[in-house]
């Protein structure tokens, strides 16, 4: 029974991840005779990391609670689409745009939160009907097109800088850093990993589960949105069927940066160095004129390293 | 008693919703209802059914594979290139060689989730990428065609075939019958085995399974197993109604069958679910994509009408659950 | 009998020598003999952590004890190497948890151990089905075998798992806290199985905390105390105070509470009629500030239940409830905290605390509102220094504020429950068999702590399934039985053994 606080459960992944992250910058930056460390390319990390994180981050909530959403990708298409028709078709501002988009991702979200709150669906299951739905409408929607063509100033969102920094990745952190006073510096996150951990006792401490769940739903949907913007700027289009393969990329970076999947562990920051790893790996095959199916590949191999890793070495604490 | 147990399966509501729906289907359109309609049908929901049937097993087992579409893939991939650069003229070579290839990453699943006791999502969505990113990575995303003549054939076999009114000839695809063989095929050992009523133990309660003295990693390896053999199978038969293979066209579709696969009675938590189950619940989802076009909707309705149905399903289902246990007096938590 | 069978009566089944067990530097086993005789009822007891498991695990194969341990079946030297070991020999282990598949029918959970044969033969359902309603014949038991398993109630369940035993031809089952989840009319029920089984010259060992039942089903009792073994007693030997004693060392200290030390002055709550369909029916009964009421009563009588309707989580068919003078309906547990009451479950590990998370935040869970800003977010110095405080007053032993509260003993895992609740500063507490499993100095600080609440004009309803510790305790006392309140008692009015046996008739 080891009582060590640094064997805590979540400390040694992310030990393992740091190490991880050193040892694949070093190499990469062997590989590619420095180029890796160039202003540029990690600039270019700094742009096409806050999609993937951004989702990341979104599925984030759910899983602490032990469940998952299936659905976050196809909300944030859907929300995309909402902002581009919006500037396109109904030439509204940018600023109503997205405003748009993210009354329509909160109102997913509380369709979702319903089924899996209220109507006591396993998230699973109802994440998935709600997946294949959004998708639908969103189907309906486009009728298949590509919606295209946005105002500058909207555009800036994910191909500008400001200070050298790229935009989006600026979207990224503050929402990071949301997330991380949310969850750990407010009750709701307090009751959310111990609800996350055993839903039984914090009901009987008076935790109102119903309402947890709910809002999760809520704040996981809205994030969806948040990252429609960001796809919406960069790709400077939105169609149905966008960026699917995201969605269980979504959950690997959520386990690779020790959100443990039964509920109740993992922190931001644990996600934002598995978020660097991830995109450091696609980043430096780009450099290297490697496919990104390579790429991967690898983040499979990752995540199951580190897990093996993680028994192997610590199995004694279970 | 028996009468009493048929009323709570789920395969009976199925069956019932089936019957029901036809019946709407038909009265709109009566097309629906023919023979060369519902062949045809079934022809093309081959390669969900079998998959299904996989992904049934894993379930039961309390575990579950997202990764099927990549194994599948490269099972196909392996096969074209053989046959095609090869010249393998023979239908039966090319039917035999996906499945020890789906066997092989599947057994790596297996493996993986016995020694890292880690949540079966985790692990099948790494195994998704690598199998899927090594795939594109040395095939380079080429297509396969130019399929020997047997090839080309086989996919044209009937077991009988009729003359509609308009003298086109249709018929009771070959592809058909080896779904049904595979139902009931999964249906035998998941009965009749040992093995299948191991992996009902296992999903039931796992712990009581390892203290009765099962082999776990055995009953694990199995079930990954079984699902990459027929995700191999149906990889071949995929490849044979398209006479094509592209790398990229199986991925992503992973969803679709595991919603077909709960729509069939299936728990996520393990322990249920049936092979009829599995095959009412793609024929249910058939019968829904079919009554569509039938209808003349626009394809878009499509995934709006089938996810509907999925929520309401389990909405429905979860309904039952909370009225039973309200009904034993169970005190409920959420 | 014939002559053969009192010779094997004679013989012992099992005979234990000198079992130990050390993990690292901790000694779990020193040196513990034990002999159980064929047909014999042979009871196990112990504090936790005095080794009960440990003997249990060896005997059954899942740990090796150090070397100079002796092992004979039927006169025989053996080795019990691992599990299979175990159960060819014919020791089999009915779990607390009993190991049932729930999703498999009755008849097939009882014969899954065919599966493991080597001769793997296709499942004969027919042959499963008619072996299975043999056995379960044979033991009188009425179940129908093609039913799933969970939808069985937990006693039938339980009969399940003995059946599986009887099944594989076992000679010595080892059930393990077999009544915790049980009725009294269950435990009957239990009782007259394990009677069947003595004849067929089957020993049991019972082991169970509940020394009332241990006595009045065992014909010998083994008392373990750290690691040690105590003696071993023949039922006639040793009472319910014996077997206390010699469990703990030491005394139960019986400090009677004054009869018309708190009177009743203000009605904190006052119950009309209350019913629910299954659970109880017709309760009435007041409760007074700073009143400490007793409730008791065989497990199944309606006390949990009641308890969980007046904490909000069990609405009541009818019935009214009056909390401090003002009509109230208690809809949900949030309704139920804002009004002030508290309740510290039956089942700590599960319903009272979140056991892989901090004891810190255990401590907070439900105070969350008085440790947050201005803003709204939480102030860390406020927190650590509410829990701090509460750890204190409590006297709760954790090696740090950011343990994971599994870590703690059950004593001060019951203690960081209790007082998380008395952080919400509540009028009414509710106590659900808060000693259970508990060890000796932690239920008079416990008991302590409750006194002193109660000094301080809180208000609490203690259920219990311990006669003197009611009688110690509490001010007045409810008995409940079926559902119904039967009595009702001061402490002084009543003994210790009038009450158990109103209890038990």
């Amino acid at each position: 029974m080891s009582s060590n606080p640094f064997l805590k459960r979540r400390n040694p992944q992310l030990l393992i991840l740091v190490i991880i992250l050193i040892a694949i910058f070093l190499l990469f930056g062997l590989l590619t005779k420095g180029k890796i460390f160039e202003p540029r390319s990690l600039q270019a990390i700094a742009f096409q990391l806050p999609l993937l994180g951004l989702l990341t981050l979104a599925q984030m909530s759910p899983m602490l609670t032990g469940g998952i959403d299936l659905s976050i990708v196809s909300t944030a298409n859907l929300s995309a689409i909402v902002i581009a028709l919006s500037m396109t078709q109904f030439e509204l501002s940018p600023f109503w745009a997205i405003v748009l988009g993210l009354l329509l991702s909160l109102g997913l979200g509380v369709l979702k939160g319903t089924l899996v709150a209220f109507c006591s669906i396993p998230a699973m299951i109802a994440t998935l009907g709600m997946m294949i739905f959004i998708r639908g409408i969103a189907l309906v929607v486009t009728k298949g097109y590509v919606i295209a063509g946005f105002p500058r100033s909207f555009l800036f969102l994910g191909d500008g800088t400001v200070l050298g920094i790229p935009m989006p990745f600026i979207i990224f952190l503050i929402t990071a850093a949301f997330m991380s006073l949310l969850l750990d510096r407010t009750p709701f996150g307090i009751q959310l990993y111990l609800l996350g951990s055993n839903p039984t006792a914090t009901l009987f401490s008076g935790v109102n589960n119903r309402r947890v769940i709910f809002r999760v739903y809520l704040l996981c949907s809205f994030l969806a949105g948040v990252a429609s913007v960001v796809m919406t700027a960069r790709f400077n289009a939105a169609q149905a069927g966008y960026g699917e393969s995201y969605l269980l990329l979504t959950v690997l970076a959520c386990v690779l940066g020790g959100v443990n999947p039964a509920g109740g562990f993992g922190k931001v920051g644990g996600l934002i160095l598995s978020m660097v790893v991830l995109q450091v790996v696609a980043t430096g095959f780009n450099l290297l004129g490697l496919s990104s199916h390579l790429a991967s590949a690898l983040w499979g191999i990752i995540l199951v390293s580190v897990i093996l890793t993680n028994r192997l070495i610590f199995a004694r604490e279970t | 008693m028996i009468n009493k147990k048929i009323f709570q399966q789920t395969e009976f509501y199925l069956l019932g919703i089936i019957i029901v729906l036809s019946f709407f289907l038909t009265l709109v359109n009566p097309k629906f209802l023919t023979l060369e309609n519902w062949f045809d049908m079934l022809r093309s929901n081959t390669f969900l059914g079998i998959l299904a049937l996989g992904e049934l097993v894993v379930l039961i087992s309390g575990g579950i594979d997202v990764s099927f579409t990549a194994t599948a893939t490269i099972a196909q991939y392996i096969m074209g290139l053989i046959i095609t650069t090869y010249y393998i003229d023979n239908v039966l070579v090319a039917f035999l060689i996906p499945i020890p290839i789906g066997i092989a990453l599947g057994a790596i699943n297996g493996i993986l989730v016995y020694y890292t006791k880690a949540h079966p999502v985790i692990i099948t969505i790494s195994t998704l990428n690598a199998f899927f990113g090594f795939l594109m990575f040395f095939s380079g995303g080429k297509w396969i065609y130019n399929f020997p003549p047997s090839f080309r054939n086989f996919s044209r076999v009937q077991l009988f075939s009729l003359t509609n009114p308009q003298g086109v000839k249709y018929g009771f695809s070959i592809f058909i019958l080896i779904w049904i063989i595979l139902a009931i095929f999964t249906w035998v050992i998941l009965k009749y085995f040992p093995i299948g009523r191991k992996i009902y133990a296992m999903g039931g309660n796992m712990e009581a399974a390892r203290r009765a003295g099962f082999n776990i990693f055995r009953v694990q390896l199995f079930v990954y197993c079984f699902m990459g053999a027929l995700a191999g199978l149906a990889s071949f038969v995929h490849a044979s109604l398209n006479q094509m293979i592209q790398p990229n066209s199986l991925v992503g579709g992973e969803l679709d069958v595991l919603a077909a696969v709960i729509l069939g009675g299936a728990s996520v938590f393990g322990g249920s679910g049936s092979a009829l189950g599995a095959f009412l619940g793609v024929l249910l989802i058939a019968i829904i994509k079919n009554g569509l076009i039938l209808m003349k909707a626009s394809a878009y309705w499509h995934e709006v009408i089938m996810g509907a149905i999925i929520v309401v399903a389990a909405g429905i289902s979860a309904y039952q659950r909370k009225s039973q246990a309200k009904r034993e007096g169970e005190i409920l938590v959420q | 009998m014939s002559q053969k069978i009192e010779e094997d009566q004679k013989k012992p089944y099992l005979v234990l020598q000198n079992a130990s067990k050390r993990y690292g530097g901790v000694v779990a086993l020193d040196g513990v003999d034990l002999t159980i005789l064929p047909g014999e009822v042979h009871g196990l007891v112990g504090e936790n952590g005095s080794g009960k498991s440990t003997l249990v695990k060896i005997i059954t194969g899942v740990v090796r004890p150090e070397k100079g341990a002796k092992v004979e079946i039927s006169g025989q030297k053996v080795e019990i190497a691992n599990p299979f070991d175990a159960f060819r020999l014919g020791i089999y282990v009915v779990h607390q948890d009993l190991s049932l598949f729930p999703n498999l029918s009755v008849a097939e959970n009882i014969f899954s151990h065919r599966y493991l044969e080597k001769a793997q033969k296709l499942v004969n359902w027919k042959e499963i089905k008619a072996e299975a309603t043999r056995v379960m014949d044979k033991l009188g038991v009425d179940i129908d075998p093609e039913i799933e398993v969970s939808r069985l109630s937990v006693a039938d369940q339980q009969l399940v798992a003995i059946s599986r035993a009887i099944a594989v031809d076992a000679r010595f089952i080892i059930l393990d806290e077999p009544t915790s989840s049980l009725t009294r009319k269950e435990v009957i029920r239990l009782f007259a199985f394990i009677r069947e089984l003595k004849a067929r010259n089957i020993s049991i060992l019972f082991i169970s905390h509940r020394l009332d039942e241990v006595l009045e089903i065992s014909d010998r009792i083994t008392v373990l105390r750290d690691g040690k073994k105590v003696g071993t007693f023949q039922r006639e030997e040793v009472d319910k105070k014996r077997l206390s004693f010699l469990m703990t060392g030491k005394e139960i200290s019986s400090r009677p509470v004054e009869a018309g030390a708190y009177p009743r002055e203000e009605e904190i709550l006052r119950v009309e009629n209350l019913t629910k369909k299954g659970h109880y029916e017709k309760i009435s009964f007041s409760l007074y500030q700073g009143e400490i009421l007793g409730l008791i009563g065989p497990r199944g009588s309606g006390r949990t239940e009641l308890a969980l309707t007046l904490f909000g989580l069990n609405p009541p068919d009818e019935g009214k409830i009056y909390f401090e003078g003002k009509p109230q309906v208690i809809s949900s547990n949030q309704v139920a905290i804002g009004l002030g009451i508290g309740y510290v479950p039956e089942n700590r590990l599960v319903q009272g605390l979140v056991l892989d998370h901090s004891v810190e935040n255990n401590l907070v869970i439900t105070v969350l509102d008085q440790i947050i800003n201005g803003m709204g977010l939480i102030d860390f110095q406020k927190k650590r220094s509410v829990a701090e405080k509460a750890v204190q007053e409590f006297n709760i032993k954790t090696e740090s504020m950011e343990a994971p509260v599994k870590n703690l003993s059950g004593g001060n895992q019951q203690k960081v429950v209790l007082a998380k609740w008395i952080l919400t500063s509540p009028h009414l507490l509710i106590l659900d068999t808060p000693t259970h499993g508990v060890d000796v100095a932690a239920k008079e600080s416990i008991y302590q702590s409750i006194r002193e609440l109660s000094q301080k004009n809180l208000s609490l309803i203690f259920i219990s399934d311990e006669e003197t510790e009611v009688l110690n305790n509490c001010d007045r006392i409810l008995v409940m039985k079926n559902g119904q309140i039967i009595r009702e008692f001061s402490p002084a009015e009543v003994s210790e053994e009038e009450l158990r046996k109103i209890i038990l008739e």
